[in-house]
């Protein structure tokens, strides 16, 4: 093959994996903007600036949770102060609030603060853990009178 | 942009452009390679490339039916990685007349078919979270496996591989997936317990010891058996996979201190008492000098290698024209030199980015997870891509001292593809379940990370008390 062919073909294929590395970027600088809008449904800043209509009117301020009310169960009529720090349940000693309930696993459930908020995971207990009527997959906020269930146990968040 | 997106965009089409971009870089380095070596047919070219490129579609087909939602860019890198490696193997090959191209890619194939398979079998990562404790289990038997007599097989110095009939494995590799989920797993159980219990020790806390039990049960085995067997990569990886997950579960920096004050007398002591570490510390340190040189087992090849890049220059020889085959290992170890001297620094750096940009996918998958266990597991096996580059690109380019572990898709060896042809289906799985829309429930799932946030508060609380 012709020297100057050649090299020109190994200089194209250096643009070609530059190309590449450079489209990966590209993708993923659209993907990083776009992941964020998807899950929660809001227009951008730069969608603001040209629709201002779009604007969601701003809502009112959340009152902050400070206790858990233990409203039914074996512990009913309890209460925990919440002062920021996660809470675990379950029956196992070294639980936050130890559950004595055949229903609750050892380590059963934790009820942890993000933001300004109190979200419940479950720690992939047996009989699961209730947010209302449905069962939880994954973490989830929990707002002011959500009934949380665990076994017998129901909780409730009070301002 | 007019309207407002609301639903997730499975992007698979962008998946499929890069693809063929990928496909193409692989295509463009084989036919460089068979067209500069005089004498050789270029039938191999077009085999090896469609080979190459019906596996990738067929992951990708895949990825549209199972995880439709998957990462588009981590397919595309990992293909483009694979097949720049086997183009080099390859032009190894021409130049010895060996044939490790046709064995690495038998075993991309094997890796990748597997890879589908983990794709089609386990759909949800969290299913694997039931498996946290025999995932420890498996890990141990992979590690000890080498050394039952009989079965394990010492090549170069180093007992990790296992020999049935004419197929050899190094289990060690796929240990490094077992312990990622059981890590994971324990962690994600375990978090608040190891960051709130236990005392004060100055600044710092450390957790109860029985609560850690479990976790450094499974960290001294597998230094343990690694230093039993001699195998120094693999335990620097073990050792940066647990702090890496117990600093990503626990947001502590302390952990990160502790871990490398015991890097650091760890080694200080591994130089001081044990041969083959003292050896290749010298190495390291004095690779010009004659002696050393000259040694068997000495600097020759991480030498060989160096000349060999700055011959390579900036814009490299070409592929096929420069002699990376004078360095041993050649194919696989030193395979980032062979590129170096081929195409050049410019080449190079686009490889290391590439690496860059797929632990970065991988842990733009742990953010987005909507679970802990999905976040620490994607986290540990990114940083595991991660580290194993850093490990041999830095040995090779003698900025830390020479470690034998693969370069993750290129080096030839069929164990380390197959364990990162699981890691790259384990991070797909991940990122199609953080990038899926949620079913109906409100809440802002993308924000629960580790707790950064409650972290300052604990050590307040733990402060007062």
């Amino acid at each position: 093959m012709n020297d100057l062919v050649l090299s020109l073909f190994r200089l194209g294929f250096l643009v070609l994996i530059w190309l590449l590395v450079l489209s990966v970027v590209g993708s993923m600088r659209r993907d990083l903007a776009v992941g964020k809008r998807d899950r929660t449904g809001k227009p951008s800043a730069r969608q603001l600036k040209k629709h201002p209509e779009l604007a969601e009117p701003e809502a009112p301020a959340r009152k902050p949770a400070t206790t858990l009310a233990i409203v039914e169960g074996p512990l009913a009529g309890n209460s925990i102060p919440l002062n920021g720090q996660p809470i675990m349940f379950g029956r196992a000693q070294d639980a936050t609030v130890v559950l004595d309930d055949d229903y609750a696993s050892g380590r059963h459930a934790r009820l942890f603060p993000q933001g300004s908020r109190w979200f419940i995971e479950d720690l992939g207990s047996t009989n699961g853990t209730f947010v209302g009527e449905t069962q939880l997959s994954r973490a989830q906020a929990v707002e002011l009178g959500q009934r949380i269930r665990i076994g017998k146990t129901v909780l409730e968040l009070k301002a | 942009m007019n309207e407002v997106q609301t639903a997730p965009v499975p992007r698979r089409n962008l998946e499929l452009v890069l693809l063929i971009l990928a496909l193409g870089v692989g295509a463009a380095a084989f036919y460089l390679v068979g067209s500069t070596t005089e004498g050789v047919d270029n039938s191999d070219f077009y085999v090896q490339m469609s080979i190459m490129a019906a596996l990738a579609l067929v992951v990708h087909v895949l990825l549209r039916i199972f995880a439709k939602y998957a990462d588009p860019v981590i397919l595309p890198i990992t293909i483009a990685l694979n097949s720049l490696g086997l183009a080099m193997i390859h032009r190894i090959d021409l130049a010895k007349g060996t044939s490790q191209s046709a064995r690495q890619l038998l075993w991309t194939a094997i890796a990748i078919v597997i890879a589908a398979a983990v794709l089609w079998a386990v759909k949800d990562h969290r299913l694997l979270r039931r498996f946290t404790y025999i995932a420890l289990l498996v890990s141990i038997l992979l590690l000890l496996l080498p050394l039952i007599p009989g079965l394990g097989v010492t090549i170069n110095g180093a007992r990790i591989w296992i020999r049935m009939g004419s197929f050899s494995l190094q289990p060690g590799e796929l240990a490094k997936i077992t312990l990622s989920i059981f890590f994971a797993g324990y962690l994600s159980s375990n978090r608040d317990l190891i960051l709130m219990a236990g005392h004060k020790f100055g600044p710092l806390q450390l957790p109860r010891l029985r609560d850690m039990a479990p976790m450094l049960i499974a960290w001294l085995l597998s230094i343990g058996v690694l230093v039993v067997q001699r195998d120094l990569g693999s335990a620097i990886l073990f050792f940066g996979l647990f702090i890496v997950m117990v600093y990503v579960a626990t947001a502590r920096i302390s952990w990160v201190l502790i871990g490398l004050l015991m890097v650091a007398v760890g080694g200080i002591v591994a130089g001081l008492t044990m041969s083959h570490v003292t050896r290749r510390l010298d190495v390291w340190l004095n690779a010009f000098d004659p002696a050393i040189y000259q040694a068997t087992g000495g600097s020759m090849q991480i030498v060989e290698g160096l000349f060999g890049m700055a011959d390579g220059g900036l814009f490299g020889t070409g592929l096929g024209a420069g002699s990376p085959y004078r360095v041993p290992l050649a194919n696989s170890d030193m395979i980032i030199a062979s590129f170096g001297e081929e195409i050049g620094l410019v080449g190079v750096t686009a490889i290391v980015l590439l690496y860059m940009l797929l632990v970065s996918r991988g842990l733009r998958a742990a953010l987005g997870s909507r679970d802990t266990f999905g976040k620490l597991l994607a986290a540990g096996l990114s940083f595991t891509l991660g580290l194993q580059a850093v490990v041999i690109i830095g040995g090779v380019t003698r900025l830390i001292p020479l470690t034998g572990l693969a370069t993750p898709f290129m080096a030839a060896g069929g164990s380390s593809l197959l364990a990162n042809w699981i890691i790259i289906a384990l991070l797909l799985l991940i990122s199609h379940n953080s990038r899926r829309p949620t079913s109906g429930v409100s809440g802002p799932t993308d924000e629960i990370a580790t707790p950064t946030k409650p972290k300052t508060s604990i050590t307040k609380a733990v402060k007062s008390k």
